[in-house]
């Protein structure tokens, strides 16, 4: 198995002793670094996730998609982006200005502070806390400020309604979010992100087969909440123009827009990658117990698979967004309180029954 | 070295809660003052996570951030919508002295408190005993002596009791 550990040892090295700077210095650079480094790959996530959603929404429309500009259109995200830095900017009248320009900010701190938890590989992720699941739910609780701050600064009672439609969205689902997390973290016995994928290593260890039923129960749940959570169809209120005058985000324009937009998308990659490395193992390699099979399968590093499961859940919540109609406010609540939150709790009963009772794989 | 880091950051941190402290009571715009308040919340987790409480830091920003989403729906709905513009309140000289002695006499007490328990002395010995966080876990769910978890479960029942007297205070009356 490919360990990530051996690339920052040896630069960490190449700092102290090479270089002898002292730790003041190689701390420094190494955190400019690893904040360059995931900065520059959120954006192109960004990018890639844009064209993704194109061509997946063409295929499911059967459609093509993009095609004129370059090789199957793939230069027409150059083009979105360029589209979206030169846009004018303009204020809105008598508005709150300052708060009208925070609101963006706060809605990419949260969501670049959950991206930062993703295990990309063995040994490769940039924040791992011993409370790691739970630092998780508090920075992505950062969002909800976001959207209400951004539909008070707006000046426009339709942003207000809308902010405290997407807040109140938002604060519910989180409920169902976290306590998935809790049924992943009673069945690993810790909170830790990187000791959560450690112990899904080894033949047929993935959680949703570790935990069979329950697991699987809190899998689809997730992916539910997580899509609400997200803001993405069929819970994507904000995005409703022609019923509600769109949403919380209508006043903005250029850059203030894009940030909403790169975190919806950004959100949407965080919620997968939780979902694929908490309940499908992260980058733990499919190992079936065959000695031959599974050192086959443990010589594809560990980012290949982290990246294929992502994928692989993005897609299928591309197809849920893309195939089921909107959802009408008071559905998505009723659905959350009076389905979907019982349920997470039932299932978290049965998986604490479960461990207890030593019935996992 | 690694000391001098510590300072920066606790330089940056400490301007960020005072500076940010001072803008939430003289802001005139109950929405900056709320922000701001977030601003201190949040920059004092920051502090926790210096210290290594990373636990304590993730707590602080999940309840705040809750918290302060409440503040601002709070101001959005009770509050009158002339001062929610900023156009009634005004700073007065005589409110601002009253605030400043207040935080003084808060600032004697700690000052008191402080020197009274000698931490700062132990503090720079280097006498304190750090506990592990499995312990204080263990205190906090544990029924011996000197374990907390009568009320813990209290604090819950006090909280379900808050909860659904919330229910039955926000239900609207069945239409008979």
């Amino acid at each position: 198995m490919f360990d990530f550990q051996i690339v920052t040892t040896w630069f960490d090295n190449l700092l102290r002793q090479t270089l002898g700077l002292g730790d003041f210095w190689s701390i420094l650079i190494e955190c400019v670094m690893v904040g360059l480094i995931i900065l520059t790959i959120y954006a192109l996530i960004a990018m890639f996730m844009i064209f993704f959603e194109r061509k997946v929404c063409a295929w499911f429309q059967c459609r093509l998609g993009p095609m004129r500009v370059g090789p199957w259109g793939v230069f027409q995200v150059l083009a979105d982006v360029l589209k979206m830095l030169i846009k004018e900017i303009f204020g809105v009248d008598r508005s709150d200005k300052f708060l009208y320009a925070l609101a963006p900010c706060l809605t990419i701190v949260a969501s670049v502070g959950t991206f930062s938890f993703l295990p990309w590989n063995k040994g490769a992720q940039v924040l791992d806390f011993n409370v790691g699941v739970f630092m998780i739910t508090a920075i992505s609780s950062i969002g909800v400020l976001g959207v209400i701050l951004s539909g008070w600064g707006s000046n426009n009672k339709y942003s207000v309604v809308s902010a405290m439609r997407g807040a109140v969205q938002m604060i519910s689902y989180e409920m169902s979010l976290g306590l998935c997390m809790v049924i992943a973290v009673v069945l690993c016995g810790t909170m830790q992100l990187s000791g959560i994928v450690e112990a899904q290593t080894g033949p047929w260890k993935w959680l949703i087969i570790q935990g069979h039923i329950p697991a699987i129960v809190a899998f689809c749940i997730f992916l539910i909440a997580g899509n609400a959570e997200a803001n993405r169809g069929p819970f994507d209120l904000a995005e409703a123009e022609s019923e509600l005058t769109a949403g919380y985000h209508t006043e903005y324009s250029g850059m203030g827009f894009g940030y909403f937009y790169l975190a919806e998308y950004l959100n949407l990659v965080v919620i997968s990658g939780l979902a694929a490395a908490i309940f499908l193992g992260g980058w733990a390699p499919l190992n079936i117990g065959v000695d031959g099979f599974d050192a086959v399968m443990n010589y594809i590093p560990g980012f290949v698979w982290f990246i294929g499961k992502t994928l692989a859940v993005i897609w299928v919540l591309m197809w849920v967004r893309w195939t089921f109609p909107r959802l009408r406010i008071d559905h998505i609540l009723i659905l959350e309180w009076k389905y979907l939150m019982p349920l997470t709790l039932i299932t978290l009963v049965v998986m604490t029954a479960c461990v207890s009772l030593g019935l996992t794989f | 070295m690694a000391s001098l880091a510590h300072i920066i950051i606790f330089t940056i941190l400490a301007v960020v809660i005072l500076g940010s402290a001072i803008l939430s009571v003289m802001s005139k715009s109950i929405m900056r003052s709320v922000t701001f308040l977030l601003f201190v919340l949040f920059a004092i987790a920051g502090i926790y996570f210096m210290l290594g409480y990373t636990y304590l830091g993730a707590a602080q920003i999940s309840v705040y951030a809750g918290g302060i989403t409440v503040l601002y729906v709070f101001a959005i709905q009770l509050v009158s919508k002339r001062s929610l513009q900023g156009l009634t309140e005004r700073i007065k000289l005589s409110r601002v002295l009253q605030g400043a002695l207040l935080s003084l006499a808060g600032l004697v007490t700690v000052g008191v408190v402080l020197l009274k328990n000698q931490f700062i002395v132990k503090a720079v010995a280097g006498s304190i005993e750090e506990y592990d966080m499995s312990q204080v876990a263990q205190a906090i769910v544990g029924s011996d002596k000197y374990q907390y978890v009568l009320p813990f479960e209290f604090i819950s029942v006090f909280l379900l009791a808050c909860i659904i007297g919330g229910v039955l205070i926000a239900r609207k009356e069945d239409k008979k």
